[in-house]
């Protein structure tokens, strides 16, 4: 787990106060162009920023509807080993995620990549992202029935923390990083945040 | 080098080693137990399969660091006469041909029976597909996970 910096913690403090207004937020409709403030503006544009980390391949590919979780930038099904998502997202009987896929990257050529925790969401709230327009994508991820019963706060301090997340940005041989760093990643976070973490019209 | 200490087949071991040392080499090399085969080397064949701790892992990508302390066991540790029931029903469908994914494939099958002792032919292609055989013993394989399956049952009126 890497050390929060006096910057991030500020960051964090600031999402936090903030979460109870944007809870509200959450469960009011999409709004209309017409309807968003400036500062609502530059939430869905920093939103919008958000999105191409998230759908980025290397967080796309466990956000899935179905049950065969997808490897590699093209998205291929991880189906040479028919891998399943199994009844807790870890897995099947003897086929379990972390049976290959341990703490740390593998060394070797073509080994598995590993993190801490590596699984898919369960079955029950698959946080499928897959398909979902920007919009869809916020209204999805701000959803405490479909984001794993996370407030914005616990939104926040999961994409800084959790090392699954951060294994995005230290993937291993052969797989690309997300667009923005991950300290701009969370800027823009934070920033979504603190402006009323709005979402675009539904279809944008 | 560092010590590190773990349990084998129900018995403690302490190796100075290097930690990042896959387990297979480990257990081959280290233990003398060399019923645990190397297949591909980077997990994607299952012929090196053990179980640590319930689970199934491929050992050639398992770091020692993992087992510290932990509880490992390989095909040595399944019975000392062949009398485990997977083993059994694997003696008597005659699985293997030229056997050498078969360690593997008894563990995993170990593996699912503990959890499901009485999988359907879906449950058993779910929970082997990660244990390829070159030989093309599934459907035997598959026979072999059934009978072990009744050898393990409780019989009627018994205790």
């Amino acid at each position: 787990m890497k050390e929060r910096t006096g910057a991030s913690r500020a960051l964090y403090t600031g999402a936090v106060v903030l979460a109870s207004f944007a809870f509200h937020a959450q469960s009011s409709p999409a709004p209309q162009k017409s309807d968003l403030s400036a500062q609502g503006r530059q939430s869905v544009r920093a939103f919008a920023a958000m999105a191409t980390v998230l759908t980025h391949p290397r967080c796309l590919n466990c956000h899935i509807p179905g049950d065969a979780p997808l490897h590699g930038d093209e998205g291929k099904p991880h189906k040479e080993l028919n891998i399943k998502r199994g009844p807790d997202g870890r897995g099947t009987p003897a086929m379990r995620c972390t049976n290959c896929h341990q703490n740390e990257n593998s060394t070797a050529l073509h080994a598995p990549p590993g993190a801490p925790n590596w699984q898919l969401p369960p079955p029950s709230m698959r946080m499928a992202w897959q398909g979902l327009s920007t919009g869809d994508l916020c209204r999805t991820l701000k959803d405490p029935a479909k984001n794993g019963n996370m407030t914005l706060a616990q939104l926040y301090r999961h994409l800084d923390e959790h090392p699954l997340v951060l294994w995005a940005w230290n993937p291993g041989q052969g797989r690309t990083i997300p667009p923005l760093s991950h300290e701009q990643f969370m800027a823009r976070v934070k920033e979504w945040i603190d402006t009323g973490a709005a979402c675009a019209e539904r279809g944008e | 080098m560092e010590t590190t200490r773990f349990e084998v087949n129900g018995k403690p071991v302490e190796l100075q080693i290097d930690l990042r040392t896959p387990l297979l080499w480990a257990l081959r090399e280290q233990l003398g137990l060399t019923g645990t085969k190397f297949g591909c080397g980077i997990g994607q064949c299952g012929a090196c399969t053990v179980i640590l701790e319930g689970d199934a892992v491929r050992s050639c990508v398992t770091p020692l660091a993992r087992a510290a302390g932990k509880k490992v066991t390989t095909i040595e540790g399944l019975s000392r006469d062949r009398s485990d029931p997977v083993q059994l029903a694997w003696l008597l469908e005659q699985v293997p041909q030229c056997g050498y994914c078969q360690s593997g494939q008894i563990m995993s099958a170990v593996v699912l029976l503990r959890a499901n002792p009485n999988p359907s032919d879906e449950d058993i292609n779910d929970a082997l597909t990660g244990n390829l055989c070159r030989c093309g013993t599934y459907h035997r394989i598959r026979r072999a996970i059934h009978r072990a399956a009744e050898l393990s049952a409780p019989k009627a009126g018994k205790p």
